[in-house]
């Protein structure tokens, strides 16, 4: 037996050297570059935390709490039973408040617009807290404070969101497991300083994570799967992916611009070491919406978005390509923004394990491996429309389309940067003088604001 | 000159720039009484009583330097990128101010005054009338000659903190804007030596320009003219609703089907909020919804125009929500007469009145959310607290021109 695989593979090594010769024959002309990412250069791009906040980031790292941004804990800290509910607490509470729900199911949408309040589930022998909205509410937790957290919660049956944040800063949310709330699972907005981590999401008729319109976001340590897209970052800069398993989804990693927004641009995204596999589910988008326009088979998919950097992912079994670079041009369902630049510029492809994608890959891409003498191979890498800037290590492990022109990386890892998060950012306070000269009133409306709900 | 944001000035003086300060306010005040006694003054042909304001309108402050900057609540905010889109606590858009309040208060008299039209009809105020939200309440506005100018009137307030106007964006400022209504014969019916030649023919307006610009010479120019325009209608200040009051922390201030209203708008079943965003309730964008034009008139392009993009078609600005109840009839064309038909448009699916045989990219956001009726009345009982006309600004009893205010003064004032 051993012997017959071992036979086996000898003559599938012999074919390989074969073919890869003949193919290197042909290509002789640019001579193979092999970069070994053990080592190699690092990252000089991407967001640098300047003046103080460096300092506070470098600390922070040091003790291992970099996940931290919604500041401590507050003094105050309530119970909620089974029967009760969260959002009378919230009403009741104060800013600084944490507010323990126990294991029992709760039907009610949650909005917080105060500042600093943590929701946390208290799991009961795996039992959890169950926010369930019947199919009848719209969202589960819709908050718009500052430093925010949520924690250990299930949120099922919302016809809206699981969580959605609108402008808060310093945002944590953690530790949901999240089925079938409708549009999208957790969608903080227009907020800056985030955190998602260790959620588990599924059934999403959109995105199981999506960050919209943010600054500064990690997200890692996640499971999405069964969603139209797995992880979005849209209209977002410096947000780093890590971690995450993004499975049998339609799209599995997304880095976009959507067009028509007031946030204009999205720039400097790590994608880094999750495992991005069989995201051939099919897409049940919305008619009309973005991402019903993703081909149901797509690993990683890049729109326009600038500096995203792809790197250490298991990318397997996606049917259509394991990586799609596009513009807006090329998308179909896509309107256009005169403000809105439209390519992938500077997409850094670095080392990724790329196994059994594109087998059965859309016509362009079949077009395209034609056009490359690459006809009836399985597509891993494809890029359509202009991606200036753009560069790729290790080429030959895969099988492309459309990156010839991408050059070599001038590094390989971006091990050096750990975060962009930074420590907790001040809650929407204006620095302009027009403010400073009234700033005493702005105490007094602070006072009276403990009774926000 | 007018700054286009608020500046980034020091923001604790020292001992002698405040004393400095406080020398050239007692110098306005003094430069403001001299003007009002000048006015009476024979010599100045100033006994037609008109005097311009030294005082900077509500919410404004008047700074050292002579001009008035606006102070409100949601200074003490920021938002993401500097854009003032968000949640409840974002600071607004960039905005314009920094405006003399002579320029303010003539652009007062300018706005109310038909002597800006073709024949001496209209004024800016007749389609913008103070009593109507700053819009007109019709359909579409008629103009000086009674044709259908095409589109609705558009409310002014608020409109110091927008990047674009008009339904198709085609103007990028205030100043860019005043041209289009002045001289469309379907709408004020002017052209601009016949606009000049009367306003300098009036020694009224001659002398109150000179005041306003000083800096201008004798002759009135169009720059002047709509300089003075944009300064009165960045004033049209409407931040201090009851959303607001709840937004800035007090939450009394919207009661529970309000509120509950408000978890619809934002939701991300209905999506309001994601072109309707707050602090000003637009993010300024140019959409394309699908709305219907009124039977008989044509297809309305709008945005493909001005961007030359077919993918525009159809598109027109997110407008604001601010006063809402107060500007029915509602869309770019007056299609909905009511807040609830407009709610109950957006309920009743993707692309529900496009015509047949036209092809529109609809936003992403027009989706067919199948919200409950109940849903829809807390929309519109949220919608109501979006109202706040304290700063209404006082409609000249007369103008320089001596022609009434307004068309119709007994309809406005009622």
């Amino acid at each position: 037996m051993n012997k017959i695989v071992k036979t086996v593979l000898a003559i599938a090594a012999i074919a390989a050297a074969f073919a890869g010769g003949a193919y290197l024959g042909r290509a002789s002309k640019s001579d193979m570059v092999i970069t070994s990412s053990a080592g190699g250069a690092e990252y000089s791009g991407g967001f640098k935390a300047e003046g103080e906040a460096a300092e506070k980031v470098k600390a922070a790292a040091n003790a291992g709490s970099l996940k931290s941004v919604a500041g401590a804990p507050g003094p105050h800290s309530v119970v909620v039973k089974d029967g009760e509910s969260i959002l009378q607490a919230v009403k009741n509470a104060e800013p600084g408040t944490t507010i323990r729900v126990m294991p029992g199911t709760y039907s009610e949408t949650v909005y917080i617009d105060k500042d600093n309040i943590r929701i946390i589930g208290v799991i009961e022998a795996g039992r959890r807290p169950v926010l369930d909205g019947k199919k009848q509410l719209n969202d589960a937790i819709l908050y718009s404070g500052n430093n925010f957290v949520v924690e250990n919660l299930e949120i099922r049956n919302y016809k809206g969101n699981g969580v959605m944040g609108q402008a808060g800063n310093n945002f944590e949310i953690r530790n949901n497991v999240i089925v079938d709330t409708g549009v999208y699972g957790i969608f903080p907005q227009l907020g800056q300083n985030g955190v998602v981590e260790h959620n588990v999401v599924s059934g999403i008729a959109d995105a199981a994570i999506y960050v919209g319109m943010s600054d500064n976001v990690h997200v890692a340590h996640n499971e999405v799967f069964d969603s139209v897209a797995g992880i979005e970052i849209e209209n977002s800069r410096h947000a780093i992916v890590e971690n995450n398993y993004v499975h049998d989804n339609s799209g599995g990693l997304l880095a976009f611009v959507t067009p028509g927004l007031p946030i204009k641009t999205t720039q400097d995204v790590i994608f880094r070491h999750n495992f991005v596999v069989n995201n051939n589910t099919k897409n049940f988008g919305a008619p009309g919406s973005t991402v019903a326009g993703i081909p149901s088979g797509t690993g990683v998919l890049v729109m326009a978005a600038d500096d995203v950097v792809i790197e250490g992912n298991v990318i397997s079994g996606n049917k259509v390509a394991g990586v799609i670079v596009t513009d807006h041009g090329h998308a179909a369902n896509i309107t256009v923004d005169p403000e809105s630049e439209p390519n992938s510029d500077r997409v850094r492809l670095l080392d990724n394990v790329m196994l059994n994608n594109g087998y059965e890959t859309i016509p362009e891409g079949k077009a395209l491996l034609l056009a490359e003498g690459k006809g009836g191979k399985n597509l891993d890498i494809i890029r359509v429309g202009p991606s200036p800037g753009s560069c790729i290590v290790n080429r030959h492990q895969y099988v492309t389309a459309g990156v010839g022109d991408f050059g070599e990386c001038d590094f390989t890892h971006t091990a050096n940067v750990s975060t962009y998060l930074l420590p907790p950012v001040p809650p929407r306070r204006s620095t302009s003088a027009s403010a400073a000269r009234s700033r005493s009133s702005a105490s007094a409306a602070a006072a009276t604001s403990t009774t926000a709900a | 000159m007018p700054s286009r944001r608020r500046g980034d000035e020091l923001s604790i003086r020292s001992a002698r720039p405040l004393l400095l300060a406080c020398l050239l306010v007692i110098a306005a005040v003094a430069a403001a009484v001299t003007v009002t006694r000048a006015g009476m003054h024979p010599a100045t042909k100033a006994g037609d009583g008109f005097v311009l304001s030294g005082r900077c309108p509500p919410s404004f402050e008047l700074m050292a330097g002579g001009t008035c900057e606006l102070r409100d609540r949601y200074q003490f905010y920021d938002s993401l990128q500097g854009r003032g889109v968000g949640g409840t606590r974002t600071s607004l858009p960039p905005h314009r101010d920094g405006f003399r309040p002579q320029q303010i208060d003539l652009g007062r008299y300018l706005f109310f005054d038909p002597i800006l039209s073709g024949d001496g009809t209209q004024s800016c105020g007749s389609c913008h009338r103070p009593d109507r939200g700053f819009a007109d309440g019709k359909p579409r506005s008629i103009g000086v000659h009674g044709r259908d100018a095409g589109r609705a009137a558009p409310t002014l307030w608020n409109v110091a903190f927008l990047q674009s106007f008009l339904w198709d964006a085609r103007a990028s400022s205030l100043e860019a804007q005043a041209p289009g209504p002045l001289f469309s014969p379907r709408e004020m019916g002017n052209e601009p030596a016949r606009l000049l030649r009367s306003l300098n023919d009036n020694a009224t307006y001659r002398r109150l320009f000179r005041q306003a610009f000083p800096g201008s010479g004798d002759t009135i120019t169009e720059a002047d003219v709509y300089t003075a325009l944009a300064a009165f209608q960045t004033t049209l200040i409407s931040l201090n609703s009851r959303y607001d009051r709840y937004a800035h922390g007090y939450a009394a201030a919207l009661n529970e089907r309000e509120i509950a209203g408000l978890n619809v708008f934002r939701s991300f079943v209905a999506r309001c909020a994601e072109c309707h965003t707050p602090p000003l309730f637009t993010n300024g964008q140019v959409a394309v919804i699908g709305a219907p034009e009124p039977a008989g008139h044509p297809f309305d392009v709008g945005a493909e125009k001005t961007f030359d993009a077919i993918k525009l078609r159809g598109g027109f600005k997110v407008p604001t929500l601010r006063n809402i109840a107060r500007t029915a009839p509602y869309m770019h064309s007056g299609a909905f007469g009511t807040l609830r038909e407009t709610v109950a448009f957006y309920n009743k699916g993707r692309g529900n009145a496009v015509p047949p045989g036209e092809t529109l990219y609809l936003h992403w956001h027009i989706s067919s959310p199948d919200l409950t009726a109940t849903e829809l009345g807390l929309l519109v009982d949220f919608l109501q607290t979006l109202t706040d006309e304290a700063f209404t600004p006082e409609i000249p009893q007369r103008v320089p021109s001596g022609l009434p205010p307004l068309d119709n003064p007994k309809e406005s004032r009622t």
